[in-house]
């Protein structure tokens, strides 16, 4: 407290920089910096996980997700998910979810099915911007969250190539 | 006018699950990439994709910036009637783009 006293004084003979003005100063600084961290944190792969299932807890597995292990080029890379449900008007999955870890956002994309589908079945392809985890999450009709990991090396990342 | 590829059965029978695939030309620009004069280049991507058969909504979509450039989606769909199968994509600016196609259910 004394030393901080003291700095401001000092501040304040230094470089006639008032009260206000540092605190103004320092105000600024800290939106800066909370500013700079929310871009920059991205929160985990669980939380962006429960996020989905709205604090549900997931069991592994009934989720097939296909995807290469090794990916050249992550400007586009083919997955699929196949969920095991009998897709039945009273039995089915709802939602099929892609969430991963190191993008700039947790969510890539988000399926709605119903029991018309007949079976649970979908491909499309993202963007990976680095080497990283991907999870699969599917929700059926009866509430219940499952899910599937794949570990993903992405040698070439999406959103770093040049515009020309 | 958007260039739209779509895959679906011509004909198909009655309660035979089909395979839908369909793949609309966009840039899908995420919001995160800087033009030549480092100043952002603003998000523009289709984020909702929705099919329905016959007037009722089988499948849809939500689609964020971690999908690749001119997304492809394929699903599936059981085939239950002879009718038309429409397909909307909707991007930031809310344009809507649409596609159909006709099945004949026998």
């Amino acid at each position: 407290m004394a030393a901080d006293s003291s700095m401001v004084s000092l501040l304040d003979q230094d470089y006639r920089l008032g009260r206000r003005e540092l605190l103004a100063g320092a105000a600024a600084l800290c939106a800066f910096f909370a500013v700079a961290r929310q871009a920059l944190a991205r929160p985990l792969l669980e939380t962006a996980i429960r996020t989905f299932t709205g604090g549900v807890e997931t069991n592994p597995g009934r989720v097939r997700f296909e995807i290469p292990p090794l990916v050249e080029n992550g400007n586009a890379v083919g997955v699929t998910v196949t969920v095991e449900s009998p897709m039945t008007e009273v039995d089915y999955v709802k939602r099929i979810a892609l969430i991963n870890e190191k993008n700039p956002q947790p969510d890539m994309v988000i399926f709605h099915l119903g029991p018309r589908a007949g079976k649970a079945k979908v491909s499309t392809r993202i963007r990976l911007a680095t080497s990283q985890t991907v999870a699969a999450v599917a929700e059926l009709s009866d509430g219940s969250f499952w899910i599937s990991e794949a570990k993903i090396i992405v040698t070439l990342a999406a959103c770093i190539e040049d515009l020309s | 006018m958007t260039r739209i590829l779509i895959n679906v059965p011509a004909t198909a029978r009655q309660g035979e699950i089909i395979e839908i695939k369909t793949m609309i030309a966009h840039t899908m620009e995420t919001g995160y990439r800087l033009n030549a004069t480092g100043a952002a280049i603003p998000r523009n991507i289709i984020n909702r994709f929705v099919c329905t058969y016959d007037g009722e909504e089988v499948f849809s979509a939500e689609l964020f910036p971690a999908v690749a450039a001119n997304p492809f989606i394929s699903f599936t769909t059981i085939a239950v009637k002879t009718g038309t199968i429409t397909f909307a994509w909707t991007d930031d600016h809310g344009t809507t783009e649409t596609a159909v196609a006709e099945i004949t259910v026998t």
